[in-house]
């Protein structure tokens, strides 16, 4: 298996955290993984972006061409990359964010309200994690159980009491997604 | 975070795989100065460098940085600096100093865009600057390019190894995209750094006979009898220690010469068969300094052409022409200013060569 | 029957290279002297410059490191790092120490570098045939400022103990000069005393020395020793600036 995501948002909207967490997940399942964060001036606003390329073999060119998948939370982002989505790839978008998009004929579209969801369950910065459990319920490319495991490393001390709203989006995203 | 255990995976970008590879080679003194792309490796010794006993400084500038190193590397111990190619270039002169005084650091280039400030983007074009010299004087530093995170850590032991083997600096000469990229990592290379004996060091002369670490030779004769000494041990480099990858260069009608980044991209033309008609192989030059140059030879009479990928506008391929002296066609394809050149353009480089090259066969 | 004056064990017996009436060699013989009464030959480890001094290594029988123009104190903080317990002295020049490596001397005491630096100024740059050094007095007469030295177009000397002595990581700051045996037994006490700071791990210390280059003044012996009792010390007053015995 090959998949190559890229992964775009507003800087702050927790997609460096969450390229982070999968990558980190899927290589603790064995995979190769090589995860490319954009970097530079992007602390918070403008468009944070980042490659990932899972794959059981080798992966050659770390800089994604054409994308498997796009998750998408901004509509800044969404025009930067909507041009590396290849044939009968798929996109995830946030669509509290995003309201307009091409009119893709081959492409399967995914409308995930995320930034809403996550308020509603009482974290607006946890629409990261509703993506999250969207895309994956979608593709299954990684185990939740692994992801949470390395999502309660990082939600430490101060931070602990964020992982069950965590936990709570990620399903909330899948639930949205096999309500579709 | 501690990252010690031998048999475990790490996910970590180039960057802090530099940084940790460097403290469990046995590296205890570290002084850098912030900048893009390799401000990682600053922040990861400003972590784990007191954990493991050892200094790590911000210092002031890069040339207080390289002079740091040039301290400690004089009183006995293993040193590293990294700076980006701008901040490489401020270290010129200290590495000049450091290769004439025959004293053993690492030097990590974390390559940007240039010239000047440039951008923060990938680049390979301080590949001259890394092997012709760099700064004044008849010297080499050791050139070691990784082209993944494992590579990258890997080559990190073998530079402090090599440094100290030769009394010579070592520089890593990696790249944006190595450097800032996360892949997973295992620290697993055996490393004691005590099994090289430093008795020309620094340490105070009690009870021995004082040294001095200079590169200061003014009475007539001294100096050229230095540089015969230093140009013998470079050529003992160039006989042990060339280091190459490659793939496929058996009955390869072309072959691709790379190194970091552009070797990984070009990878992907070979190992996912992207050009069904013409049989392609890859020559990734691991040490840059010394280079491959006699394997490069013997594949240029046996293909029909060779292609040099870089993110430059044409620095290694000038090695390349030497090496392959006119045996073959070169060809060349560069990016620069942040450009990555991706395998559609390498594929298309390719059938263009081999196509031009079957029009005059054809017509001859 | 005793020996009252010979060359200290931490000297090398061998006439210097450098030019009559230089104050050079007075210097650097009582570093040598203070080596063998501290007996810390064993473990000092000195820093020659690019100037004049460069070759203080074949005179000092120590442990020596070169350094490029202007870095001594980072050289000097990468060996104290390795050997925090070692004695560490710089050894500069004007030039090396007020000009090119001016960023190198200012950090290193701010980070309070547990070392000593022994700053030789004689207002001019000798190795290269008498240029203005940062220290040239005004109206001076140089290679480079062939009508003497103008505050509008090239500054006014540069005073290193002031500007050293508001940085918050010195510890001992001083100027002294090598004009009269009186003078050079005080140079021996100051330069004594920084070794002590060292010694006892309080810090950066830098003791300041006047010193005279009577080929590029144009003068004689004699009249370097009374342009610096007369004319140097206006710009440049002898004393302690900072000393952190008596700031406790």
């Amino acid at each position: 298996m090959s998949e190559k995501v890229i992964l775009a948002g507003l800087g702050g909207q927790g997609m460096m955290l969450l390229g982070r967490l999968i990558a980190q997940a899927v290589m603790l399942e064995g995979k190769n993984v090589t995860f490319f964060p954009s970097y530079g001036t992007e602390v918070r606003g403008g468009t944070a972006y980042y490659h990932l390329t899972v794959s059981d073999e080798e992966i050659f060119s770390p800089v994604i061409e054409e994308a498997d998948a796009l998750i998408m939370m901004n509509f800044p982002s969404y025009l930067k990359f909507k041009d590396l989505l290849k044939p009968d790839s798929m996109l995830f978008i946030n669509s509290s964010m995003i309201d307009k998009i091409d009119n893709e004929t081959n492409i399967d579209v995914f409308r995930i309200p995320a930034t809403k969801i996550a308020n509603d369950i009482g974290n607006v910065v946890a629409s990261n994690m509703v993506m999250l459990g969207a895309y994956n319920q979608v593709k299954n490319l990684v185990s939740i159980p692994i992801f949470l495991s390395c999502l309660k490393n990082v939600l430490k001390g101060r931070k602990e009491p964020f992982f069950e709203v965590n936990k709570l989006a990620i399903e909330r995203g899948a639930d949205f997604i096999k309500n579709f | 975070m501690t990252l010690t255990d031998k048999n475990k995976k790490y996910l970590l970008t180039g960057n802090e795989a530099c940084a940790e590879a460097a403290i469990q080679a046995g590296c205890r003194f570290y002084y850098g100065y912030p900048i893009t792309p390799q401000n990682e490796i600053l922040t990861h010794m400003a972590i784990r460098m007191p954990q493991a006993g050892g200094t790590s400084i911000q210092v002031e500038s890069e040339l207080a940085a390289i002079n740091m190193v040039h301290g400690s590397a004089a009183a006995g111990a293993r040193a590293m600096t990294s700076s980006s190619s701008p901040g490489i270039s401020l270290k010129q002169e200290g590495i000049s100093y450091l290769a004439g005084s025959e004293l053993p650091c690492v030097i990590v280039n974390v390559q940007r865009g240039g010239p000047g400030l440039g951008d923060i983007s990938p680049s390979q074009a301080d590949y001259f600057q890394a092997v012709k010299g760099g700064g004044h004087g008849d010297y080499h530093t050791i050139v070691l390019a990784p082209s993944s995170v494992q590579e990258t850590a890997d080559l990190v032991f073998d530079a402090f190894d090599l440094a100290d083997r030769y009394r010579n600096p070592v520089m890593i000469l990696g790249d944006a995209q190595l450097g800032q990229m996360m892949e997973s990592v295992v620290f697993n290379k055996k490393c004691e750094p005590n099994s090289f004996k430093k008795d020309w060091a620094l340490t105070g002369a009690n009870g021995k006979k004082r040294n001095i670490i200079k590169s200061f030779y003014p009475v007539r004769g001294e100096l050229e009898k230095f540089n015969a000494k230093l140009q013998a041990k470079y050529s003992l480099i160039k006989s042990k220690e060339v280091r190459y990858e490659e793939i496929n260069t058996e009955n390869a009608d072309i072959v691709i010469v790379a190194y970091g980044t552009c070797a990984r991209i070009c990878k992907e033309v070979l190992m996912k068969n992207k050009t069904p008609n013409i049989k392609v192989g890859l020559l990734r030059p691991i040490t840059l300094w010394p280079y491959p140059s006699q394997i490069i030879q013997e594949i240029s009479e046996k293909v029909r052409a060779i292609l040099t990928v870089e993110m430059s506008a044409g620095q290694m391929v000038e090695d390349v022409r030497l090496s392959v002296s006119g045996r073959c066609p070169v060809h060349f394809y560069g990016r620069t200013g942040g450009g990555i050149p991706s395998p559609k353009e390498i594929i298309r480089k390719i059938t263009e060569i081999i196509s031009v090259k079957e029009e005059i066969t054809s017509a001859t | 029957m005793e020996a009252i004056y010979k060359t200290p064990d931490s000297m090398i017996d061998t006439p210097t290279h450098y030019c009559p009436g230089c104050g050079h060699g007075i210097i650097q013989r009582l570093i040598a002297e203070i080596i063998d009464e501290k007996d810390i030959r064993g473990k000092t480890i000195g820093i020659a410059p690019v100037g004049c001094a460069v070759l203080a290594y074949n005179y000092l029988d120590i442990d020596t490191c070169e350094a490029a123009h202007g870095r001594p104190p980072a050289v000097a903080t990468g060996i104290k790092r390795v050997h925090p317990d070692k004695i560490i002295f710089s050894y500069q020049g004007d030039g090396d120490l007020a000009a090119i490596g001016l960023s190198e001397i200012i950090h290193t005491a701010n980070r309070s570098e547990n070392i000593t630096v022994i700053f030789v100024n004689n207002a001019v740059y000798g190795m290269t045939n008498g240029q203005m050094a940062p220290t040239t007095l005004l109206n001076q007469k140089t290679l480079t400022t062939p009508q003497g030295r103008s505050e509008q177009c090239d500054g006014a000397p540069l005073r290193i103990c002031e500007l050293l002595s508001v940085v918050d990581g010195s510890r001992f700051i001083a100027r002294t000069s090598v004009t009269s045996p009186k003078n050079i037994i005080k140079t021996k006490q100051l330069i004594a005393k920084g070794f002590n700071t060292q010694i006892q791990k309080k810090g950066f210390s830098l003791i300041e020395v006047l010193s005279p280059c009577p080929v590029y003044w144009r003068m004689s012996s004699v009249e370097s020793m009374k342009f610096i009792d007369n004319e140097m010390t206006k710009a440049f007053p002898l004393g302690i600036f900072k000393d952190w015995e008596s700031q406790n």
